[in-house]
């Protein structure tokens, strides 16, 4: 096997005393800015090439690759902790991976994103050794047909975020299907519902929505009830670490989700939401233990963070076999390569076979040391629940308003970030899901544009969607799933489908 | 460019360079650069590429970076208009694309508002078709657009960007209707290239760099760039050369604050003909490949006018801005 020989010369690179510590470096600061909301992999990066220009190469590509998976890693703590995601991927580990906190088993919550995380980055990463050169051919392939179908399917799977009421359920995604209207349309350049105001051309930031609905709405909403009935925090309750049974609940999700993550995170539309959501959404129909969902149950948490760290590994395929940077931190380590006039591209594996092999080599090293740096970590960080309750929310009331100044600074950004603070409080107090907003501010621009797109290219032909084979059977898949519950159940109602 | 504009830089810069010598002021300068884009773009590399020739060569004593994101600049142009009035030592990153971003955004705050100092770099656009594209060269592109605009399809930058732009400029010059052209947006190099390797459009246009590795591993086959010639990095002639006539070059440049009086203007001048000059600058404009265009002082405000009138036309023109 060629590859793992080439890869066995890049141990020897990564396995240097300084490379192995600017492994390190990366993921330490990796994971500390993960934690903090607003700072994320991407900025980091950015302030750290100027520094990083005398350094060795390899030296440098490797720190900032500890950097991209120690980020994946710190995003998910403050997500399960203080149900604020630190960025977007990190959402659907949120919504159970909080209850499982709240529960007294925030331990194992994050014991379980942490292995999770290793198992998933780790498989991701072989898939990137092994399958790198034809995966890329598939992704170039999708269309933006291709794209839309995955989006229905993804659509499709929204459901089982809706908790008991459909009707409240399409509420809430449709408002986010509003909100993702907002902004300059990429296609035709012009702007829609911003009114004027210059800051809502860039469309709204997920992360200050999921900051303002979940965080501040979640604050406001504790702050109302303290004195109708106080909720009592166990910080733990029962064992902090995974139990045989919580190991058990674990494993096929790391599968699955690492199966969901890293094929869709080397499309080059694909990104990590999508797979964290389909894998939730599927964890949620297999699990043996529905009555858990809603409460906290571990395969939710489980899921989403190996798609998560799955998709990150995937998103370096079209990254160093194409040159093709598809999120911003990819786009940095792309500028992090030219740096040093290395273009990744079809000839980097030939031209810079010894950086290549050494950067996938220490990828590996870097799970590694993040698994041994965060699992006596989530000791420390479940202390952080027995904070007294008007304590531990204010500070996350600072941590949400610091995060949404540190990435955007503007005083309109504070405003929305109020604003959906409100809702989020609302739609608690009159218990509409929340989930389905995010899922429709983020599913909705990339489904339309990708659609207006295909249509564009067919001279609006809609018989494209059924003639490109992926888009077709993806199609299928979407009605599937749609259907088949109904007619398997009777005609029951979408929560017969759900529970 | 035409040799009286040659002449004109020309004599820009020697009388900028007699300048530089009589202040020495400038070594004193602490300088703020702001980037008017988020972390990682092409405006924000300018930003910390200048930041680190300038604190480097010790034109300035520092340089702080800081990222005002949003609509294409749009935000960051505002926020330099109206709250550092006088200030001398800020400085603007901004490029041709900002240009056409304020127009199709109907920005209050125009370009004219700034006062222009320099334009740093540029880089050509390139057209390019999948390596088994029946198209060969500018003509038979220029061919099947003319055939019927709406069947070629483009895939290139965001609506209103260079890119887009330039595919019109394109179409016109190859005597078709720019408002027929059949452009396809993408959000970043990375989806738009995908589109054209996967075979998804006819012909892709972005700057030359996002293309380069791909054409040198035939992938992807160049039709050529916008340039007035052959320039020496690529194999092709310019579409121009090939009888199409196009000309355009995605620059970048920096802008001052309003309101600064002459001395500062001129401080500002000298700090950037001196960094334009310096080692360190010239080792990154080679790093990153970015090709230098260092224009300063009247110059570049004459450039920069007649760069509004061009593409306030072709936005027009292709219904993006209503006249």
């Amino acid at each position: 096997m060629e590859a793992f020989t080439s890869l066995a010369g890049g141990l020897a690179v990564a396995i240097q005393p300084a490379n192995l510590m600017f492994a390190l470096i990366g993921v330490l600061l990796g994971t500390a800015v993960g934690v903090l909301p607003g700072i994320g992999p991407a900025l980091t990066v950015a302030l750290l090439l100027p520094i990083t220009f005398k350094l060795d190469p390899a030296g440098s590509i490797i720190m900032f690759a500890g950097i991209y998976y120690g980020g994946m890693y710190g995003g998910s703590t403050t997500a399960i902790l203080i149900n604020t995601p630190g960025e977007s991927a990190s959402m659907a580990t949120a919504l159970e991976g909080n209850l499982m906190a709240k529960a007294g088993r925030g331990g194992p919550a994050l014991a379980t994103a942490a292995i999770g995380s290793f198992v998933a980055g780790t498989i991701a990463t072989l898939g990137l050794t092994l399958l790198a050169p034809y995966l890329v051919d598939i992704a170039v392939s999708f269309g933006p047909e291709d794209y839309f179908a995955l989006m229905v399917v993804a659509f499709v799977t929204v459901s089982a975020t809706f908790g008991d009421s459909p009707v409240r359920g399409l509420t809430s995604l449709f408002i986010g299907l509003m909100l993702g209207l907002v902004g300059i349309d990429l296609l035709s350049g012009q702007s829609r519902l911003s009114f004027g105001v210059p800051e809502l051309y860039d469309n709204i930031e997920v992360t200050t929505l999921a900051v303002g609905l979940f965080a501040v709405g979640e604050a406001l909403y504790v702050a109302s009830r303290r004195h109708i009935q106080e909720e009592k925090l166990e910080a733990v309750r029962g064992s902090l670490w995974m139990t045989k049974e919580d190991w058990k609940r674990s494993w096929k999700p790391w599968l699955r989700g690492t199966m969901f993550g890293f094929p869709i995170g080397a499309l080059p539309a694909g990104g990590a939401e999508i797979p964290t959501f389909l894998s939730y959404a599927t964890e949620r129909r297999l699990t043996k233990h529905p009555e858990d969902f809603g409460k906290g149950a571990i395969e939710g948490v489980a899921g989403p963070e190996a798609a998560n760290n799955a998709s990150a590994a995937g998103t370096l395929v079209p990254l160093l076999t194409l040159g093709l940077p598809t999120s911003a931190t990819a786009a940095m380590l792309l500028a992090g390569f030219q740096q040093y006039n290395i273009n990744p591209g079809p000839l980097l594996f030939a031209q810079n076979a010894d950086l290549v092999w050494g950067l996938i080599a220490s990828l590996f090293i870097a799970n590694v040391m993040l698994l041994v740096l965060n699992l006596p970590l989530v000791g420390l960080w479940v202390k952080l629940l027995t904070i007294p309750q008007p304590w531990l929310y204010a500070g996350i009331l600072v941590f949400a308003t610091m995060g949404t100044i540190a990435a955007n600074p503007s005083p309109v950004e504070l405003m929305m970030l109020t604003v959906f603070g409100v809702l989020g409080f609302l739609m608690r107090r009159f218990d509409f899901p929340i989930a389905p907003v995010i899922v429709g501010l983020i599913l909705g621009p990339l489904a339309e544009s990708q659609l207006r797109r295909a249509l564009s290219i067919s001279l609006g032909d809609p018989m494209t969607l059924l003639q490109s084979p992926i888009s077709a059977t993806l199609l299928t898949i979407a009605l599937l799933a749609l259907v088949l519950p109904f007619f398997l159940k009777g005609l029951g109602r979408f929560k017969a489908v759900e529970d | 460019m035409t040799q009286f504009r040659k002449g004109l830089w020309r004599g820009a810069l020697a009388a900028a360079a007699v300048a530089g010598f009589v202040t020495s002021a400038a070594a004193q300068m602490e300088l703020k650069i702001m980037a008017p884009a988020a972390p990682g773009g092409g405006w924000d590399q300018t930003a910390r590429s200048m930041q680190q020739a300038l604190t480097q060569s010790g034109v300035a004593k520092s340089a702080q970076v800081t990222n005002v994101p949003g609509a294409g600049g749009s935000i960051g142009i505002a926020q330099l208009v109206n709250n550092s009035k006088g200030d001398g030592n800020q400085l603007m990153v901004m490029g041709y694309v900002m240009v056409g971003a304020l127009l199709t955004n109907k920005s209050p705050v125009t370009l004219d508002q700034t006062t222009p100092i320099a334009r740093l770099t540029t880089e050509y656009e390139a057209i390019v078709v999948p390596a088994d594209s029946p198209i060969k060269n500018a003509k038979d592109l220029a061919a099947a657009i003319k055939a019927d605009p709406a069947k070629v399809t483009w895939a290139g930058g965001s609506a209103g960007g260079v890119d887009h732009i330039a595919a019109a400029l394109f179409a016109k010059a190859a005597g078709a209707d720019p408002t027929k052209i059949n452009y396809i947006p993408f959000s970043g190099g990375g989806e738009a290239l995908a589109a054209i390797l996967g075979g998804k459009v006819t012909a892709g246009i972005s700057g030359y760099g996002e293309f380069e590795s791909q054409v040198k591993a035939g992938k992807l086959r160049l039709i050529g760039l916008t340039s007035a010639k052959k320039t020496a990095n690529v194999d092709v002639p310019s579409i121009k050369e090939q009888g199409i006539d196009l000309e355009i070059a995605n620059w970048r440049a920096v802008v001052a604050a309003p309101g600064i009086s002459a001395d500062q203007k001129k401080a500002l001048t000298d700090a950037m003909d001196k960094m334009a000059k310096s080692k360190e600058w010239q080792e990154i404009l080679k790093g990153k490949g970015w090709e230098d265009a260092y224009v300063s002082g009247d110059a570049f405000t004459k450039i920069l006018a007649e760069e509004q009138a061009r593409t306030k036309e072709v936005l027009t023109a292709v219904g993006l801005v209503k006249s």
